[in-house]
């Protein structure tokens, strides 16, 4: 499952990140990570049957966990389906339909935010 | 050959008997029965398209002020308008930028928001005369308000459209999307086999005067399009329709990111059959549809070939570019497109829409010809520094810092032993190791991603490069990478000043 961890400021020089994985043998996937002096932004997969060792893992460390249900938003009044999105999707969420729909399977989702600025309709944005 | 009038056609679109498919189902009809028995079925093939129209605005008359106006600039929500006509005319165009707002927002969205019923601002200013007395005005209107608002587009409905890729290492922002570096993505426009053109690639029954679905009411064809290429098979309409009538389901704004705002126009034509050769010409598949693929990296209007597709390979998600998988995506919308032609199949079906024939033929097989120059552009190799300074890679940072005092540039080009291009060291990079008391070799403080021109290329194109990439110089190289001069910001800015 897809979820997003922010980091405060004051524990953004430890290992956190590290030693939950080590505690726990969680197999995290990190897509995206925005990091600097100020705060930690992580997006991550984690297996579901971790999540819950993994996120108290971290809760312990003084990490936010946010799970994200919906990466990507679509607004359905915006999109024209013309699927601009689909090529320059890395993670295929966009798929044409037998009808030339535009179909969206946000689980893929890794919230790099290409198909974002792609879109002639502005019809997509990311659940923070 | 099977023959038949337009009235014969009119006369069964109102006793309801009249056959009409759309140019997608006709392709499997001419397959099954042949062109000359379809010619005798189908009355009315149907196309439609629904895409990134660029080329279009609207015409507005606001009325006169009291006391009068003769507006000499307007602005519709901060976007200018058109007004070197008489009094309170102007013109909308859809590419036109707001002025507070930029990108997000143009002439396409204030088009779409006049006919979505919301109130736009208006402000105009004037010189004033005798008979139009006043200097400005400010109102709120809406399309309501006005007295006509008619959509005039100089060149719609492309018959097909280039496929666009890029081969260079960074993202382009272009009217045709995002391209991904190194053939990341192609995208592609056009509505294949629902193409209105596509369909009467003779324009035997397109030309000056044919009724068409114009973003959803309808809307005539007035000649050819601008740029109209027909030679090339890229011929193009210009139409004209009443945006009072209009649906926003088929007038949509638009931004590309990067390029600016467009309009999203939903456009139909109805190919009355009158003859077996216009029903062959309306089988016609997505398959038979071939377009090149261009280069968009190429700063140049005539862009690299890279090879060619059908709308079939196009449709497929993905092609073949120099051995390479390419995903695909279009600009436009397939599914819109064949709403439209499903549309306007139903309006025929009960009776609401009448085809007819050109008043006028358009010309099928006239060039587009490139602008007359007459003034050449220069290049940069004939502007550069040709007597360019370099350093090798590992020489020391006090050496780099000698040549610069010593030569009048401020950048050296880093090269390896063979001479090629491998970084570059400013008289920054070194004050900067300096203070920081690092007296490295010059391959440790170089930038080592150098932007790079060559002596071929305009530089109007070196001169924007250097402005994307906020940098002042940059090392001309040849083929084979070998430093041949520099180009800087004060080269082209002497000579800009000199041409004022």
């Amino acid at each position: 499952m897809k979820i997003k961890i922010n980091v405060v400021t004051d524990i953004v020089v430890k290992p956190i990140i590290a030693e939950a994985i080590i505690e726990t043998g969680t197999l995290l996937n990190i897509s995206q990570a925005h990091i600097d002096s100020t705060k930690g932004e992580i997006t991550a997969d984690v297996p579901k049957d971790d999540f819950d060792r993994f996120s108290k893992a971290l809760i312990s460390r003084g990490v936010e966990i946010i799970v994200l249900d919906k990466p990507i938003l679509r607004d359905e009044d915006e999109c024209v389906e013309c699927g601009a999105c689909v090529s320059v999707c890395p993670v295929k969420v966009f798929t044409f339909g037998e009808d030339w729909s535009v179909n969206l399977d946000e689980g893929n989702c890794i919230q790099c935010g290409t198909c974002i600025e792609m879109c002639p309709h502005g019809a997509l944005a990311l659940e923070q | 050959m099977v023959e038949k009038s337009i009235h014969e056609i009119n006369r069964r679109i109102k006793d309801g008997s009249v056959n009409v498919v759309t140019a997608e189902e006709m392709v499997g009809i001419v397959a099954g029965i042949g062109a000359e028995s379809a010619a005798k079925e189908v009355d009315v093939v149907t196309t439609g398209t629904f895409g990134a129209m660029c080329s279009s605005g609207v015409w507005v008359n606001l009325g006169h002020s009291e006391p009068p106006i003769k507006m000499q600039n307007v602005w519709f929500n901060d976007v200018e308008a058109y007004t070197g006509l008489a009094a309170v005319d102007a013109y909308i165009g859809a590419t036109q930028l707001s002025e507070t707002l930029g990108m997000e927002y143009g002439g396409a969205h204030v088009i779409e928001d006049l006919l979505r019923g919301k109130s736009v601002d208006v402000h105009a200013t004037a010189y004033g005369t005798d008979c139009y007395p006043r200097k400005q005005l400010d109102t709120t209107i809406t399309l309501n308000d006005i007295n006509q608002a008619v959509m005039m587009n100089p060149r719609n409905g492309y018959q097909k459209y280039n496929v666009a890729t890029n081969s260079s290492n960074r993202t382009l922002h272009t009217y045709m999307g995002a391209l991904l570096p190194n053939f990341g993505n192609a995208t592609y426009s056009g509505a294949g086999v629902l193409s209105p053109i596509s369909n009467d690639p003779n324009y035997e029954t397109i030309g000056t005067g044919t009724r068409i679905f114009l973003g959803g009411a309808q809307g005539y064809i007035t000649g050819e399009g601008t740029q109209h290429d027909p030679g090339n098979g890229f011929g193009t309409i210009m139409v004209q329709g009443d945006l009072k009538k209009m649906d926003p389901d088929y007038v949509r704004a638009a931004t590309f990111q990067g390029y600016g705002t467009s309009l999203y126009l939903g456009i139909g034509i109805p190919i009355p059959i009158i003859n077996e050769r216009v029903a062959q010409a309306t089988a016609i598949s997505d398959a038979d549809i071939p377009t090149d693929i261009l280069d968009y990296a190429i700063e140049s209007r005539s862009r690299p070939k890279l090879g060619q597709v059908t709308y079939e390979e196009l449709k497929s998600g993905m092609i073949d570019i120099n051995g390479k998988e390419v995903p695909t995506s279009p600009m436009s919308s397939f599914k819109i497109a064949r709403k439209i032609a499903g549309e306007l199949k139903n309006w025929i079906k009960r009776g609401e829409f009448f085809v007819n024939l050109p008043i006028d033929r358009l010309p099928i097989d006239s060039l587009v010809k490139p602008m007359l120059q007459t003034q050449e552009t220069p290049l940069v190799g004939e502007i550069m520094s040709g007597d360019v300074v370099t350093i090798k890679q590992d020489a020391s940072v006090h050496e780099a810092a000698k040549k610069i005092l010593e030569s009048a540039f401020n950048h050296l080009p880093v090269v390896s032993r063979t001479n090629s291009i491998v970084g570059i060291v400013t008289a920054w990079d070194i004050s900067k190791a300096v203070a920081e008391d690092r007296y490295d070799l010059v391959k440790d403080i170089m930038t080592k991603e150098t932007i790079t021109a060559v002596p071929g290329e305009s530089i109007d194109v070196a001169a924007y490069r250097l402005d994307q990439n906020r940098i002042s110089a940059m090392p001309v190289v040849d083929k084979d990478d070998q430093v041949i001069g520099i180009i800087t910001s004060d080269d082209i800015s002497k000579l800009l000043a000199r041409r004022c």
